[in-house]
């Protein structure tokens, strides 16, 4: 017995959602990056549900292409925030306002 | 030969040039020879066109010369053409001739000036004015070299501009000249509505077409055209900066504010008769205007005590006479009597100049007296100036004077010719008091003055001589004078038969003024003093040009001062200052307030991009539900 797709969009809503709240109201860089890495696998999973509802492989090649990506961007975004901390000492996303006009 | 005339314009331009550009150089030697010597070309040429003229059949005489084409904006075409015919070679002949004898005498008068190549380089620069303005074939040429010449005048009144009284002359001549103008080019304005084109010949030939007599338009084109005459020839109520004009140089006074520029308005009158033959309510406002004011300034004359004054006003009460001319139809006359007011009006002014030049700069008559012995040359042709003036024969200002005065009553309008007849009379006397105030009776003159009093120098007296003679012997010119002109004015010579009573009441006229001025300044039988205190306030309301400087102050001047103050200090600074600064805050305050949203903070900044991906998604959503 197969999960309807819809189930599966909105539970991939709900995770964007939560990943999308973490991002405004955290303060903490780090979790702001662990909810960036929640968005994204919220859509991974939205491309492999519907990829498998439609029976067509699209979708789950672009969700590997998208995990490749989300760990570059990892990658470059921890260096920043080290370099960041090493420089600023706090990791507090109010605290870091250099480039305001 | 009359290809050649635009050498008349050319050769003063090339001394104006290289006096304005090399005059210090030069020496002052050289740089009134350069002057005099243009000047002199251009009456040379002159000379030729006249010749040239003359060549030609009667019928013929009207010969356009076009140099280039200035303006061509789709149907608005304006040439740089000449129109040669006997009207313009007379103006010619007068300007250039007495020009070059005026140019002369300012070789001697201004020899002490420190400023000569100035001097030099705007009398020359002024009769390429004037020739522009006298041979002019369409209406825009005319003003261009109307207001060149009024921009001479502003340059040459206030030529000793240190001399606050001098530069203010020179302002005022300029700005009531141009209101004067303002009139004029509404008039030019409305000839073009009217007729399409500006060139002479076009708007004359097509007048009594395209004009109803006596209408409206043809009235209003007058009118205006007009109002520029009364500014430009001193007349009401335009005259005011004619006396003050006095200030200038005393060959600037001869040349321009008596031989030549103050005679365009009577020029331009005559110039466009076809028009004002269409419009008989002009003409007789012209005719009225001519004769009042030369009333009016006559009366003034009678109380000056600066000799050049007196002058001043005379040249105004002449001009009146000119426009009474020119008013009631008599053209020829009115020509006339500008060509002999140029000889005797120039000597006039070139002997009182002597005589100022003498009283090391005293202008005042009551300084003077018993002059006569000491200034023969300069004295005995004053006195033929005088005699010419007056009116008394066979001096040419009788007869340019009576053929006026004759026209005026032949033409219907006694009461102008009553008033030109009682302004004969004034003239008469005022001029007369001149001359015994200044040459006769016994000296006044105070004792340092009185070693320096000597005549003057050749180069001065030479042409006072040369314009007595023309002063004394034009009248019998006149014939001629008439018949040459006739085919511009389509038979407006009147060859009437001499009316001797009319002549008769003229010279009566002119030996009553005299011999009153006689048994008042010489015979002492009447005494002025006692004239004077009986007049009372009249006298000092006379003396005083019946305040109406002070009324112009008044009701002109004053407020448009103070409105002006008000544009600068309140409008200037606080409008347009206010908006353009207003802008500058304006944007200042917008900035700020947008530089809030950089605000640094990252959050705030994933907050805009979510609002942002929202209301895209929202719309997207709309769109493919509408579609």
């Amino acid at each position: 017995m197969s999960v309807p797709t819809n189930y599966y969009l909105l539970l991939s809503a709900l995770l964007f959602l939560i990943g999308a709240l973490g991002v405004l109201v955290r303060r903490n860089v780090l979790v702001i990056l662990m909810s960036i890495e929640v968005m994204l696998n919220a859509v991974n999973l939205s491309l492999v549900a519907l990829s498998a509802g439609r029976q067509v492989a699209d979708g789950q090649a672009l969700a590997l292409l998208v995990m490749a990506v989300a760990a570059a961007e990892v990658a470059v975004g921890l260096a920043l925030i080290v370099t960041i901390f090493r420089h600023q000492g706090t990791v507090d996303v109010d605290d870091i306002h250099l480039l305001k006009g | 030969m009359l290809d050649y005339v635009w050498l008349i314009v050319l050769f003063p331009l090339l001394g104006a040039l290289i006096n304005a550009f090399f005059g210090y150089r030069l020496g002052r030697r050289a740089v009134g020879a350069v002057a005099t010597a243009a000047v002199a070309g251009s009456f040379a040429v002159a000379v030729g066109v006249l010749a040239g003229l003359l060549s030609l059949p009667p019928e013929a005489r009207s010969v356009d010369v076009t140099l280039f084409r200035w303006i061509a904006a789709g149907s608005f075409h304006v040439n740089v053409g000449f129109l040669i015919d006997p009207l313009s070679a007379v103006m010619l002949l007068v300007v250039t001739g007495v020009g070059t004898l005026i140019h002369i005498y300012a070789n001697g008068y201004m020899g002490h000036d420190p400023d000569y190549a100035r001097f030099f380089t705007y009398l020359n620069l002024f009769i390429v004015g004037m020739a522009f303005l006298v041979l002019a074939g369409n209406f825009l040429l005319l003003y261009l070299g109307w207001e060149a010449v009024g921009l001479c005048s502003y340059l040459l009144i206030g030529f000793w501009y240190q001399k606050k009284s001098a530069a203010d002359a020179g302002k005022k001549a300029f700005i009531v000249n141009r209101v004067g103008d303002f009139g004029f080019a509404l008039g030019i304005m409305l000839i073009f509505v009217t007729f399409g084109s500006l060139g002479f010949r076009e708007v004359f030939e097509a007048a009594p077409a395209k004009l109803q007599a006596g209408g409206a338009v043809a009235t209003a084109i007058t009118l205006l055209l007009f109002m520029g005459a009364t500014g430009k020839s001193a007349q009401i109520p335009l005259y005011i900066w004619l006396p003050d004009a006095m200030e200038g140089p005393t060959p600037v006074s001869a040349l321009i504010h008596a031989a030549t520029m103050v005679t365009a308005g009577v020029y331009m009158v005559a110039r466009t008769h076809a028009l004002y033959a269409l419009a008989p309510f002009s003409s007789a406002v012209v005719a009225t205007v001519g004769a009042v004011t030369a009333f009016y300034a006559a009366t003034i004359a009678l109380v000056q005590t600066d000799i050049k004054r007196v002058l001043a006003y005379s040249t105004i009460s002449q001009l009146g006479y000119m426009f009474l001319a020119v008013g009631v139809g008599a053209y020829a006359a009115g020509i006339f009597h500008l060509t002999t007011h140029a000889f005797f009006k120039a000597l006039l002014f070139l002997g009182a100049g002597s005589v100022i030049h003498a009283m090391s700069g005293d202008q005042d008559m009551r300084h003077m007296g018993g002059l006569f012995k000491k200034l023969p040359v300069t004295g005995a042709t004053f006195v033929v100036a005088w005699l010419a003036i007056a009116g008394v024969p066979p001096l040419s200002g009788f007869f340019s004077k009576d053929e006026i005065l004759a026209a005026a009553l032949h033409a219907g309008y006694w009461w102008l010719w009553l008033l030109g007849l009682v302004t004969a009379g004034l003239t008469a006397f005022y001029m007369s008091r001149a001359v015994f105030l200044t040459f006769f009776g016994e000296s006044r003159v105070p004792h340092e003055a009185a070693h320096h009093v000597h005549e003057s120098p050749a180069s001065m007296t030479a042409p006072l001589v040369v314009l007595a003679v023309l002063a004394a012997v034009a009248g019998a010119a006149m014939g001629g004078f008439s018949r040459f002109l006739e085919p511009v004015f389509e038979g407006g010579a009147h060859e009437a038969a001499p009316d001797y009573l009319l002549m008769g009441l003229s010279v009566l006229a002119a030996l009553a003024g005299i011999a009153v001025a006689w048994l008042t300044y010489i015979r002492r039988t009447i005494s002025a003093e006692a004239v004077a205190a009986r007049m009372g306030c009249l006298y000092t309301w006379m003396q005083n040009g019946y305040y109406v400087n002070e009324l112009y102050w008044a009701v002109f001047v004053r407020p448009i001062g103070g409105l002006a103050q008000w544009l600068a200090t309140v409008f200037d600074a606080g409008v347009v200052d206010g908006a353009v600064n207003g802008v500058a805050i304006l944007l200042g305050g917008l900035a700020r307030r947008l530089r809030a949203w950089q605000s640094g903070y990252i959050r705030r900044y994933a907050l805009s991009v979510m609002v942002g991906v929202v209301i895209v998604a929202t719309v997207a959503l709309v769109m493919m539900r509408a579609a």
